[in-house]
């Protein structure tokens, strides 16, 4: 109980008991909804005694006053005084009433025309800094070529561990599992037309020119791209980036150099080690499935592979590292204001990494095709 | 006037390092305590301990009375809500406008329709000094002043009665800080709060605090602001009268 009420004539005498604070209030608005206002002509209010008011309480007395001036016809009193946060509310409904009439006034609907040219500069802007950054990690590249110390070794390596050795495992076993996938299907249907041996070709072909690159892309851009931009992004938010900049030190030479050619380093070794485990996961499974002896699997491998088989798959490598590399970081250094933009770069980081990478992959079979590669 | 936050005999260690051995702590209803302490010292430590965010080894920690070293899950959660916190940095969240951070708290636990939320936060953001304008804004569009400001507000959007400020007034100029120190006086008295800051500034001490805890040795020296610039162990002696605080000369009788 919140609340005593008193109807005597016509006149309601209404006093405040106990915790008028924060955590009551929605028990205290019901108890003030339930209040018989029919035939009662004057309203009377102590505060003054048993009632602890906060300011929460305080502002929803007002509403409650509030609501009995706006039904009219009713005079509202103090017995003793008014609590004193009464005024502090009111001085805030001053103040907030001329702010929202400033503000509506500004408020004007965006009209079609508009909507375009905001989308327009906003895609023109994007596209600029894109380049720019482009253009920045070119010319620190080429500063870089110039000095060992520049080339930033020691970070170079760190990058080439944290996006090449912890990442052996898992690629290691989706590279076995993607040629398992590609033996056990293919087996399925050749065996119609009695060409099982075929099988060898496929899985052969297939894991080292696209499939042992691409899955291992694919995976290091879920891992390392959105480390990337997530490390940077962090950095940005915690003025580390402006920190480095004031010292004089480019971000994009000792940020953004270091993982782009980490992860070329890296990429590379990690679709050599996914080809080896793919051929290796073809080979148990045609000994298990088609009761090939690995030795004929080998010599059939041989067969089916050209000399540049291998290096159509790990030339791709190299390029889709520096894909990866500059989506995750360029996105880490757009990062400004707040953490939900750090999560939304962060994904759109791997979404383009993605995405770039088997573009870049389609346009690679296409060149392929047309140089006999 | 009883104890809002007592603390007794709390220790706190991390690994071999003994940060807290036994520290002992009052904060009546209605004071502004001020804990004053080196880098190191263990301020940060002992708010955490107090907010319940880490569990001392041993002692106790009273909030309003309950110790709330030994609560369940719940009962923790409801004495958070009865009390006010501002971080050091503000801790803003950074992907909420100002109103929606103040009516974070009231959303988690107040049942309240949207308007009236609303008009409570509206009415936080006031009594703290900030233009109605900021409402909209992101944290990262505020000034470090109104960042301060903006966490106070967060701080109060329950009403609490005990608010726990780590250096409100770190950070901002002598001017800003002054108004800072004001505006924590002026809502200490109209809303009857007890308020316990961690601080580093001199002015700060002297202007709003009416009694100060040093931590020195692991241990807490509390008292008046008079009995503690008086104390004779000479990190105290050094913080009060060394060559930095003779420039507020005489403000404090040397």
């Amino acid at each position: 109980m919140h609340l005593s009420a008193e109807h005597v004539d016509g006149r309601l005498t209404l006093r405040l008991l106990g915790d008028w604070r924060a955590r009551e209030l929605s028990a205290i608005r019901s108890e003030l909804a339930a209040l018989p206002l029919e035939r009662v002509r004057e309203i009377a209010i102590d505060a003054g005694g048993a009632a602890r008011l906060d300011l929460s309480g305080a502002w929803l007395l007002r509403e409650f006053l509030d609501g009995v001036a706006a039904a009219g016809g009713r005079r509202v009193s103090f017995i003793g005084e008014a609590p004193a946060q009464l005024a502090l509310i009111e001085r805030t409904r001053v103040e907030e009433a001329a702010a929202r009439d400033a503000k509506e006034k500004h408020k004007e609907e965006d009209s079609p025309v508009e909507v375009v040219g905001r989308t327009a500069v906003g895609q023109w802007r994007g596209l600029r800094e894109g380049l720019d950054f482009l253009g920045r990690v070119t010319l620190q590249a080429g500063r870089a070529g110039t000095s060992l110390r520049r080339l930033r070794v020691t970070s170079v390596a760190r990058h080439v561990y944290d996006t090449g050795i912890t990442a052996i495992p898992i690629v290691s076993l989706i590279a076995f599992l993607i040629s398992v996938i590609i033996a056990y299907m293919s087996a399925q249907q050749l065996r119609n037309f009695g060409a099982e041996v075929y099988v060898v070709d496929l899985v052969t072909v297939g894991v080292l020119r696209e499939l042992g690159v691409l899955l291992t892309a694919i995976i290091v851009a879920g891992r390392s791209g959105s480390a990337f931009a997530a490390e940077i992004g962090a950095m940005k938010l915690n003025e580390e980036v402006d920190a480095l900049t004031a010292t004089g030190v480019e971000p994009v030479e000792v940020l953004v150099l270091p993982r782009i050619l980490g992860l070329m380093i890296a990429l590379p070794l990690l679709t050599v080690i996914a080809d080896g485990v793919g051929l290796a996961g073809g080979a148990l499974l045609c000994k298990w499935l088609l009761d090939m002896p690995i030795i004929q699997y080998f010599t059939r491998v041989e067969d089916a592979i050209s000399a540049t088989t291998f290096w159509a798959g790990l030339v791709k490598a190299p390029v889709f590292a520096v894909l990866i590399a500059t989506a995750g970081t360029f996105r880490g250094l757009q990062v400004r204001g707040s953490s939900r933009e750090l999560g939304r770069l962060t994904t759109v980081a791997v979404v383009q990494a993605i995405f770039l990478v088997i573009l870049a992959d389609a346009l690679f079979a296409m060149l392929f095709m047309e140089i006999d590669f | 006037m009883h104890a809002m936050v007592e603390v007794r005999g709390v220790v706190n260690r991390f690994g071999a390092q003994v940060v807290h051995d036994g520290l002992d702590m009052v904060a009546y209803d209605g004071e502004v305590f001020g804990i004053v302490g080196g880098s190191g010292s263990g301020k940060s430590v002992l708010l955490r301990t107090i907010l319940g965010l880490q569990r001392p080894q041993a002692g106790e920690v009273k909030l309003e009375g309950r110790d709330i070293t030994h609560l369940s899950w719940d009962e923790l959660r409801t004495a958070k809500a009865g009390y006010g916190v501002t971080f050091q940095q503000g801790a803003l969240y950074s992907s909420l406008t100002v109103l929606q951070n103040i009516q974070l708290p009231m959303i988690e636990h107040l049942a309240l329709p949207p308007d009236a939320l609303d008009a409570l936060a509206r009415l936080k953001l006031h009594i703290v000094g900030l233009p109605a304008d900021a409402a909209g804004k992101f944290p990262s569009q505020l000034s470090g002043g109104m960042v301060k400001r903006a966490a106070l507000a967060r701080a109060l959007s329950l009403d609490p009665r005990l608010l726990f400020l780590d250096e409100p007034t770190a950070g901002l100029d002598p001017i800003s800080a002054a108004a800072f120190d004001e505006l924590v006086m002026a809502l200490q008295k109209d809303l009857a709060l007890t308020v316990v800051m961690i601080t580093h500034d001199l002015d700060t001490i002297f202007r709003t605090c009416n009694r100060v805890g040093v931590i020195v040795d692991r241990h807490m020296v509390s008292g008046t602001v008079e009995e503690i610039v008086d104390h004779p162990h000479p990190w105290i002696r050094e913080y009060f009268h060394g060559e930095r605080a003779l420039r507020f000369g005489g403000r404090h009788g040397t």
